[in-house]
């Protein structure tokens, strides 16, 4: 089983490395910040797997934590950081 | 596969990941693509706290790059943005033909001062455990059960309070740059107000409830601060008027109230043990939790007035 | 192996597959509503399953709640971003793909 948990959060690491891809390209700054949302939600996913694993439920306090500010930053970036007119930056 | 090799496998892609992110954070222009990755960067060094055994850690990598890093410098690029262009100016000047992109001696002396850690780290023992025998041995008269929040605050309590001078010095400095700048408060959606009726008391509940927990898992004052923190900065970003407390004497006391603290027990033990900083290890556990609860709510206060960024305004200004 | 841990391996398989989906989505949709659409609804699905899964797995009725409690968090914030961020593209007047 302890093995299954660890493939599995590799597997969830594989996609969020993939999901980088869509913070170096995403045109405009909204497709940064929905990257910025699945770190938060599969590095959830990744500590409760790796929590399970080793058999540590302080692991999940981590977890809780990371659930409860995931929205803080996309509030800060909506509220006051997102420029009322999107340049075209295709260029990075 | 057995699960060893696995594991490695994991870090090192963990690893990998990491240098990737802080290369394109460095070598980009736009600086909000650098912030954005500077975020996810932050996100994945909790991942490798945990990796790495220090879930005390990896809770307060999570609380402050999740979400108190995020809010200020995404903060802080709308307001070096020019209202005009919408965009943030790179300030990449030089000449790309006299400057190298590879500055030679900085690299050199960094590959030289990375193989001097490798080397040390290499040759470490594995049986070498550091100060750990040492921590574990006291561990029953510091009054707590778990070993870093007894270092912190029982056995290198000191260090501690020096740390909660110079979060209060970092709030001064940030203070004498000059008074608060009035933020023009975009809309409020209501969906955006409901959200911080109800996520506020679950942060207040998870920060009272890390902060219990840290005598015997990993948690502590540090950690349940910066859970605070996280939630004055998702009130201040909510529209919440909370300008005019900050100039109120509560505010103050509450700001003052962990250096204070640790200044006052400090002084007590000077004068009744003859050393600083020594509990009586029958009330150790109740001076440990009295002093982490007023840390607690003073680096919280701290965390948000730092969002704030300026000096509070005095009573008799009007508000914009 | 009991039958609660191959049903546990079922659940976070199928939880693992729906962030796969979300990842996908946020990748090859072709503008930010539907990828908004992809992350926030594939990803929140995901992790609940993949809880479930987990929950199976525990022994005590404070971890299941604590696991329940995670879970409704990241529902909660991931709903009310996802409106947030449609509502300011559709105020600063991006297009959605046609």
């Amino acid at each position: 089983m302890q093995m299954f948990y660890f493939a599995v959060a590799m597997f969830l690491l594989l996609t969020l490395i993939a999901g980088m891809w869509r913070i170096m390209r995403g045109p405009s700054t909204a497709d940064r910040i929905l990257a910025a949302q699945l770190f938060s939600t599969t590095s959830v996913a990744i500590i409760l797997l790796l929590a399970q694993a080793s058999d540590n439920s302080a692991l999940q306090d981590i977890a809780l934590v990371f659930a409860l500010l995931a929205a803080v930053t996309a509030i800060a970036f909506v509220q006051r950081a997102w420029p009322a007119e999107e340049a075209d930056n295709d260029n990075h | 596969m057995e699960i060893s090799l696995l594991s490695t496998i994991f870090d090192v892609l963990l690893g990998l990941s990491l240098l990737g992110l802080a290369w394109s954070a460095l070598a980009t222009t736009d600086l909000f693509k650098a912030v954005l990755l500077f975020i996810a960067f932050g996100l994945l060094m909790a991942l490798v706290w945990v990796r790495l055994n220090a879930p005390d850690v990896a809770l307060a990598e999570a609380a402050i790059g999740a979400g108190i890093t995020g809010a200020l410098m995404l903060s802080a690029l709308a307001r070096l943005n020019s209202p005009h262009t919408g965009r943030a100016i790179a300030s990449h000047t030089t000449d790309p033909e006299k400057d190298p992109s590879i500055q030679w001696w900085p690299f050199i002396s960094l590959v030289l001062v990375f193989i001097g850690l490798a080397y040390s780290v290499f040759t470490f023992s594995p049986a070498f455990m550091g100060l750990q025998p040492d921590v574990y041995s006291q561990l029953v008269n510091s009054g707590v059960e778990n070993p870093v929040t007894a270092v912190l605050l029982n056995f290198r309590g000191y260090d501690t309070l020096l740390e909660m001078l110079v979060l209060f010095v970092a709030l001064l400095g940030v203070w004498s740059l000059g008074e608060n700048p009035a933020v023009k408060t975009p809309f409020i959606s209501p969906v955006l107000d409901t959200l911080s009726r109800l996520l506020t008391p679950v942060f207040i509940l998870v920060a009272a409830y890390i902060l219990w927990v840290g005598a015997h898992a990993p948690g502590g004052a540090f950690q349940a601060g910066s859970i605070l923190g996280a939630a004055g900065i998702l009130l201040l970003l909510s529209g919440w008027q909370l300008r005019k407390d900050t100039s109120s004497l509560f505010f103050r006391v509450l700001l003052l109230a962990g250096p204070l603290a640790f200044v006052a027990l400090a002084a007590i033990t000077l004068l009744i043990q003859g050393q600083l900083l020594e509990y009586p290890p029958a009330q150790a556990g109740l001076l440990i939790l009295i002093l982490e609860t007023f840390a607690t709510l003073s680096i919280g206060v701290t965390l948000a007035a730092l969002f704030l960024g300026g000096f509070p305004w005095s009573k008799n200004r009007a508000l914009k | 192996m009991t039958i609660i841990d191959y049903l546990s391996i079922i659940l976070i398989i199928i939880g693992a597959f729906f962030f796969l989906a979300g990842t996908l989505g946020l990748l090859r949709f072709p503008d930010i509503y539907t990828r908004l659409h992809a992350l926030t609804k594939a990803d929140n699905l995901g992790l609940g399953i993949t809880i479930i899964g987990l929950m199976l797995q525990l022994e005590s009725i404070m971890a299941v709640g604590k696991l329940l409690l995670i879970w409704l968090l990241v529902l909660l914030s991931g709903a009310s971003v996802a409106h947030l961020i449609a509502k300011g593209a559709v105020q600063r007047k991006i297009r959605p793909w046609k």
